[in-house]
């Protein structure tokens, strides 16, 4: 893409709602289709916006689902009980609906394959949505940098995008590994318990090998997360994280 | 001609004053935390402050001296471009005017850097005249990690990344250049109230 239009200004438009997809009791996957996508890179967000019929506003950053080859735009928004925006977008939301929006939005919380690895991601309740784009990515360009997904949910009711993760983690490219921290399933061949030091240890590449680590989940999460990568010789330049608050929603 | 969203009604913060909520923004009461990477935890007797680049003599404060310096309380709004405001954030720090005073300096741009490796760059002028501080309290107490501590910058009348955590200097330059952020497609001003959040805004 040019610079200038890089540089250009990021303009709202409205987008069709074309499919609702109920991923968890919390969570919901709406698919786009903008009439001037610019494309985007695996990892990046777009702002949201809603206005009801008096003129008031409300904007919210949402992070993208789909991968850039995907021929649509998908977000992936958990229902937050307090929320303003997420209630109307995971209950609301009709197919035929129109959403404004513009983005994409960040650069930095990115991945794509010249950035290398071995690829390490971590995600944390709905914080797997970045991550989900960057695997659908490195799956779509057939990369050969070995990738492995750690995933926290509290059940494995929880765990969104489920199937889809089970199916990649039955493909040979992809390790995903799983820890359910509340609730696991008769017979759970998984993690059971938070994610910790020693759990990193074991499911992440040794810090010599130089991994490129993406975190993403509530800040608590994250912070923890990151901390112990550190702490075990991770380099914290290789360690790219993204954090959603108690607020947000 | 801005489309309805049907159905939606939004929930209005009765509570807010509107004039003090900036456009696309809306007010929380938590404190929510932003990063690019990990928290770092820098010792106190590692610590230090630095002014330098287009000036005369660069000047550093180990932690002490810092502390020893004037400082200010002040009770401000802030505003992420993630959207979230804070209304009557009470902050401790020393005014950045205090860390120039006698500076002779042609620059008129700063790069702000910090632990970690993050940058930020603003006007210099932006940072004079009262308008910025480093903090190193939050309600009295001391800055936590997660949101920048030991010393943070403290800009509050521009999007809050401008206010650099973890900031270890100020880097005066003739030159402006985009810091961390600003290269990644955010706005290399970013006013609230102007709504500049992204590259073109």
């Amino acid at each position: 893409m040019a610079r200038a239009a890089l540089l250009g200004r990021l303009t709202w438009q409205l987008a069709n709602v074309v499919e609702l997809v109920e991923e968890t009791a919390r969570v919901r996957s709406i698919v786009l289709d903008p009439p001037a996508w610019p494309g985007h890179r695996a990892g990046q967000h777009v702002d949201v916006r809603l206005t009801a019929e008096d003129g008031y506003q409300a904007q919210r950053s949402y992070s993208i689902a789909s991968a850039p080859e995907d021929g649509y735009l998908m977000l992936t928004v958990e229902r937050l009980e307090d929320g303003e925006v997420s209630p109307y977008l995971a209950d609301e939301l009709r197919p035929g609906d129109e959403l404004e929006l513009r983005g994409p939005v960040g650069g930095y919380f990115v991945w794509e394959e010249s950035l290398g690895g071995p690829l390490l991601l971590v995600a944390g309740g709905s914080g797997v949505v970045p991550l989900r784009a960057m695997l659908c990515h490195h799956r779509a360009v057939e990369s050969i940098v070995p990738v492995r997904l750690l995933y926290s949910a509290r059940s494995l009711e929880e765990v969104v995008y489920r199937d889809e993760l089970m199916r990649m983690a039955a493909a040979d490219q992809i390790d995903i590994r799983f820890t359910l921290t509340r609730e696991q399933p008769e017979g759970w061949q998984g993690y059971g318990r938070r994610i910790d030091r020693e759990l990193l240890d074991e499911v992440s590449w040794p810090p010599g090998e130089h991994p490129l680590v993406y975190v993403c989940g509530p800040t608590g999460f994250v912070e923890a997360t990151a901390n112990a990568l550190v702490e075990l010789g991770h380099e914290p330049a290789r360690i790219r994280t993204e954090r959603f608050g108690p607020t947000g929603g | 001609m801005t489309p309805i969203s049907r159905g939606f009604r939004g929930r209005r913060d009765a509570s807010a004053d509107p004039s003090r909520v900036p456009p696309g923004q809306y007010v929380t009461g938590d404190f929510p935390v932003l990063s690019a990477g990990p928290t770092p935890h820098t010792q106190l007797a590692d610590w230090s402050f630095a002014i330098q680049g287009e000036v005369d003599e660069p000047r550093t404060w180990t932690w002490d001296e810092f502390r020893a310096l004037p400082s200010e309380n002040l009770t401000t709004d802030i505003h992420c471009v993630t959207k979230w405001s804070k209304l009557d954030t009470v902050w401790t720090g020393a005014s950045v005017d205090t860390l120039l005073d006698g500076v002779d300096t042609s620059a008129e741009y700063v790069t702000a850097w910090s632990d970690g490796g993050y940058t930020t760059n603003l006007p210099l002028e932006d940072l004079t005249g009262g308008r910025a501080w480093v903090a190193f309290a939050y309600d009295d107490e001391p800055l936590d990690p997660e949101h920048g501590g030991p010393a943070r910058l403290l800009v509050p009348h521009l999007y809050f990344w401008k206010s650099a955590k973890w900031v270890r200097g100020l880097e005066l330059k003739l030159e402006d250049e985009p810091g961390f952020w600003e290269t990644y497609g955010y706005h290399n001003y970013g006013d609230p109230w102007r709504e500049q959040r992204y590259w073109g805004d």
